[in-house]
């Protein structure tokens, strides 16, 4: 009824809206868990850090109107904004600040992203709108870290309850989660700064990825910012009721390698299998076109980005003489794959018919997610896998010994430790730019492609994020024409 | 009779029992942590731990499976480990899609199979039979979920009569039937095959009986005859088999929820695995489990009292 | 005894499959292994009679490989149910009355109430998906069934006077049931296995369509359905073929069930459900 409603041409704008996602989250509490989708319902509209990413990934002012940093570096003073109230009516002070980070660096906090908070020492309330963060270390950054949607603000009054019923500072507030099917938040009216546009949103959750295709054809949903089906983006964008936005993210796709595990500790397997891989068929049969090759673990869009493909050239013939060079005779590897219908099992098919055809066997393997964590990710028990690293700015995992593809070599950790330290921002460009030379030499992984953000949305709608800077629906300036 | 009832209770009694210490074990050996899950890729091991410790997955097993019976019999299922809230309420929202999506859908099967089967027996082995048994063995062999795909293209893609999925809630009862819909025509058609055939077959079992020729006899029609006495007797093999597709149409619907993303049962138990949220799926199962053995319980119960022969242990 | 319309169609199309499935083993029209993206989602064509999928690969190729994963799933799962259900349901006919027959038959009961999917679901949680642990946990399923149908068949021969004769003459209950009773009710089993195996087609395709069955690149047309599913608005043939083959395939296996019985058991023609 409500559809024959819309269908009737709207005097007035809409001020309601639709999105379609496509994972539900689990809970609510930002702090307490790494789905994405916990942020791509909350964040920026329910729950805000001190700092925030902006549309381009920029890190902008939040609920800290500014911040100074002391000469030596190990001291962040955080100056608040005045007037900032909780969902709940409680006021935000300096005392919420240390509560929330205090409690995200505890013993036993659950934070998934704990390494964030890494180099602070200490956080106090220096009156009720001064934070206080002093460091261990000179770190140079911290707003980076704080704007992450685990490092978001909460209040000690409803810290136990955000899972089922979050309360934060933002411009929208929670108002009823239907589990296993929507959420849906409202417009804040006593929100501090510029009052969002929007009076209602609904998050709807889609996994199928065709249903998704028939909700928007079916207006059910007004736009899904990350549309699962590459496939039929096309036929959506060609209607003249929906525009198709390609943008970029943070999602390095790798084929990830088991350094530590026979063949593939050999260096010159490794370099085999790259060449083996043909990224523009990757990216053509996969994602349908979607995506940005890429030769290293890096955003393509960052400044500091270099490109690195050429290292790894798509090169059969190479490929054959290189595993003949490394004298390891026929080699079968397992391919674990994630959920992803996209990048990861059509992705993986592809690549184990590009690995067959220089003489590599693949077994594949599909995973759920929980067990790819625990067999592949915690356990590193696996030859080859396709993953997608959506965290902004991580390539420092390439300097974990333990982590689950296993490089940690000294010489970039050496780069990743003087990274840290340095504020001088030419020396931390030139810095990354060696750090992914380094990986990209030593062919850690098969460096596949940067996934675009495929988003669609019905034409009258304006102000989502074209790029995913950091996985999030921020829908405060969002608004139908 | 008494003696019946209390023996099928025991067994009643022994066999759920079975069945929660079988779901319990096989899901203790299920690979994956719970807790892992949620923290995703950059978490430290020890915030891993912290995370089981709160979650209550450090108890000796004995110790989780007792609580988790004792907990049952008062309808306490515990916290689900995902969503952080009682899996009864979980359960309570997702029966009001499930149970009405199975009844919609057993009605609809039952409206089209019972005319189909009474049509097709009072026309047997004529070219009508023929064309009608020859549709419901189409309606058997169609894959439920491919007739849900070619339904939503057609019926909401194309013509937009329908939603695509989604449930809206019973707040609108027009809105939520009319959500129900397609679902519950994807799930009712190879049903109401089944269901036709049967129909057919136990009418044509009835119409030779004796008390039929007798009726004839006495000068009532084909028609009069079937109407006034076989469709009776016919329904009996008839409610039995609805009764197990109700049951079937309760678990069963796991893929057509998923092709039209409701938030039912199945969806939940399907999700709740992946997510190895063990607290719902052992719920959920051990409630599905538990409601077919009532289901047969209240089956025979019933056929003991209509038919006495049947209290024998051997039927 | 005539030989119906249905057992002719039924054998027809069975027999077609299989043979499709046979011929895979030493010839198709293309390698399905092979992935060209740039010939994808070709509509049905001289070279590819059935066009092609979203790798490029071609469908009719598929499709013959494909029927070698149903046919083989579907009928080691009968063969699990026959292997372990006849024995237990001629047990219990042997023991009618019995505490052994109550325990044999609640058991049958409790296997059936579990949701089958979900129990599938889990079984491939444990052991990880592929086209064997979706044997098994069709197979599961097809234990009770031939179970209950063995020892039903069985209890009315049991009644027979060659059978009081047989245990006149001293034989033991584990020897006349398997050298009398079995070939008494092997025509009732037989029908019940063609059901069981097309019903096992169609669990296979649902397994594999939800991801869970014969794993790639061993091709399976559940699967081929569920990634064909998302390009059904681009290339609808890609959808639609593979869902016409399953109906097909059970479509003959179940008229072939129908026909056999009706040709075994003229009396109950007509009758069937």
């Amino acid at each position: 009824m409500l559809a024959a409603l819309w269908a009737i041409p709207a005097l007035a704008q809409r001020t309601d809206i639709v999105v379609g996602l496509v994972l539900e989250p689990p809970h609510l509490d930002p702090t307490a868990g790494a789905a994405a989708a916990i942020d791509e319902v909350g964040y920026a509209n329910i729950f805000e850090g001190l700092t925030r990413f902006g549309p381009d990934g920029a890190i902008l002012p939040a609920l800290a109107r500014s911040w100074d940093i002391s000469e030596d570096g190990l001291t962040y003073t955080f100056h608040l904004h005045e007037g900032v109230s909780f969902h709940d009516g409680t006021p935000f002070t300096a005392n919420d600040v240390a509560f929330s980070f205090t409690r995200a660096m505890a013993e036993d906090s659950v934070n998934a992203q704990k390494g964030l908070f890494e180099p602070i020492a200490s956080v106090e309330a220096a009156d009720d709108l001064t934070a206080v963060v002093t460091l261990d270390y000179p770190y140079g950054n911290l707003p980076f870290n704080l704007a992450w949607g685990d490092a978001v603000i909460v209040s000690s009054q409803t810290a136990q309850t955000n899972t089922t019923s979050p309360v934060g500072t933002g411009p929208f507030r929670f108002v009823r989660w239907t589990q296993g099917d929507s959420i849906v938040i409202e417009r804040n009216p006593d929100y501090w700064g510029e009052p969002a546009r929007l009076e209602r949103a609904t998050f709807r959750f889609i996994d199928d990825p065709s249903a998704a295709f028939a909700a928007m054809m079916a207006e059910d949903v007004d736009t899904f910012p990350i549309y699962p089906a590459p496939e039929t983006l096309a036929i959506l964008d060609a209607d003249p009721r929906f525009v198709a936005v390609i943008g970029s993210t943070e999602g390095e796709t790798i084929l990830a390698m088991n350094n530590r595990r026979a063949p593939l500790d050999n260096i010159l397997v490794r370099q085999a299998i790259t060449h083996a891989i043909d990224r523009q068929a990757l990216i053509e049969g996969a994602m349908f076109g979607y995506g940005t090759p890429i030769g290293t673990h890096f955003a393509p869009h960052h400044p500091a980005y270099v490109d690195l493909t050429g290292l790894s050239a798509y090169d059969p013939d190479r490929s054959r003489a290189l595993l003949e060079e490394a004298g390891v005779g026929p080699i079968t590897l397992a391919l674990a794959l994630p959920p992803p219908p996209t990048y990861a099992r059509r992705g993986g098919e592809l690549i184990a018919a590009q690995l067959r055809a220089v003489g590599i066997d693949t077994r594949i393997v599909n995973m759920e997610w929980s067990q790819w964590l625990e067999q592949v990710f915690s356990g590193k028990d696996f030859d080859l896998t396709v993953i997608s690293h959506t965290e902004p700015m991580d390539i420092e995992i390439y300097g974990r010994e333990d982590y689950y593809f296993g490089y940690g070599a000294p010489q970039f950790q050496a780069i990743m430790e003087e990274l840290n330290l340095s504020v001088d921002p030419d020396r931390r460009t030139e810095l990354l730019q060696a750090a992914q030379r380094d990986i990209a030499e030593n062919y850690v992984n098969a460096y596949l492609f940067q996934l675009a953000k495929t988003a669609i949305q019905h034409v009258d709608i304006e102000g989502l994020w074209a790029n995913a800077p950091t996985q999030a629906t921020d829908l405060t300036a969002v608004y139908w024409r | 009779m008494a003696v019946f009832v209390l023996k099928r209770l025991a067994s009643l009694l022994a066999s759920l029992l079975f069945a929660s210490l079988a779901i319990f074990l096989v899901l203790e050996v299920l690979p994956g942590d719970p807790a892992a899950f949620m923290l995703g890729l950059n978490a430290a091991p020890d915030t891993v731990a912290a995370l089981r410790e709160q979650l209550g997955l450090t108890a000796p097993l004995p110790q989780r499976y007792f609580g988790w019976l004792a907990g049952m019999t008062v309808g306490d299922f515990g916290i689900s480990y995902t969503y952080r809230v009682p899996v009864s309420d979980l359960i309570g929202a997702r029966v009001q899609v499930s149970v009405p999506l199975a009844a919609y859908a057993l009605t609809l099967s039952t409206l089209i199979a019972i005319p189909v089967g009474a049509i097709a027996a009072s026309a047997r082995n004529t070219p009508l039979d023929a064309g009608i048994m020859g549709m419901t063995q189409l309606g058997v062999a169609l894959p439920n979920f491919w007739f849900a795909m070619l339904l939503v293209l057609v019926f909401s893609v194309g013509l937009r009569w329908f939603s695509a999925g989604g449930f809206p809630g019973w707040d609108d009862p027009f809105a939520a039937m009319r959500a129900l819909t397609l679902p519950a025509v994807a799930l009712a058609l190879p049903q109401a095959a089944i269901l036709a055939r049967v129909m057919r077959s136990s009418l044509l079992d009835t119409l030779d009986q004796e008390y039929m020729r007798t009726a004839r006899a006495k000068g009532l029609s084909q028609g009069q005859a079937l109407r006034r006495h076989a469709l009776r007797n016919a329904l009996i093999p008839v409610l039995t088999i609805m009764g197990l597709q109700f049951s079937f149409l309760l678990a069963g619907a796991i893929i057509i929820e998923n092709v039209f993303f409701l938030p039912g049962l199945g969806r939940l138990v399907f999700q709740a695995i992946s997510a190895r949220d063990l607290v719902v799926v052992r719920s959920v199962v051990m409630l599905l489990v538990f409601a077919v053995v009532t289901v047969n319980f209240l089956v025979d119960f019933t056929y003991a009292l209509v038919d006495p022969r049947l209290r024998r242990p051997v039927s | 005894m005539r030989v119906g319309a249905n057992l002719i169609a039924g054998i027809g199309l069975s027999v077609f499959f299989l043979a499709l499935a046979g011929v895979s083993l030493v010839w198709t029209p293309y390698d399905v292994t092979l992935l060209v993206v740039g010939d994808r989602l070709q509509p049905p064509s001289q070279a590819h009679w059935l066009g092609t999928d979203h790798f490029g690969r071609d469908i009719l190729s598929m499709i013959m490989v494909g029927a070698r994963t149903s046919i083989a799933v579907a009928l080691i799962a009968v063969g699990v149910g026959v292997i372990f259900g006849v024995p237990l349901g001629l047990f219990a006919a042997a023991m009618r009355g019995s505490l052994a027959d109550e325990i044999v038959m609640r058991g049958n009961d409790l296997v059936f109430a579990f949701p089958a999917l979900v129990i599938a679901i889990l079984i491939t949680a444990i052991f990880g998906p592929g086209a064997v642990n979706a044997i098994i946990a069709i197979g599961i399923f097809n234990i009770p069934v031939f179970a209950r149908v063995a020892r039903g068949a069985a209890l009315s021969v049991w009644t027979r006077e060659f059978i009081m004769a047989a245990r006149l003459s001293g034989k033991g209950s584990a020897h006349i049931s398997f050298e009398h009773i079995l070939p008494n009710i092997a025509n009732t089993l037989i029908v019940q296995a063609t059901i069981q195996f097309s019903l096992g087609i169609l669990a296979e395709a649902g397994l594999a369509y939800v991801g869970l069955g014969a794993q790639p690149p061993q091709p399976s047309w559940g699967r081929m359905l569920a990634e064909a599913q998302t390009m059904i608005a681009l290339a609808p043939h890609v959808a639609i073929i593979p869902g016409l083959t399953i109906v097909l395939m059970v479509l003959g296996l179940n008229l072939f069930g129908d026909g056999l019985r009706d040709y075994l058991d003229p009396r109950l023609r007509e009758r069937r459900p």
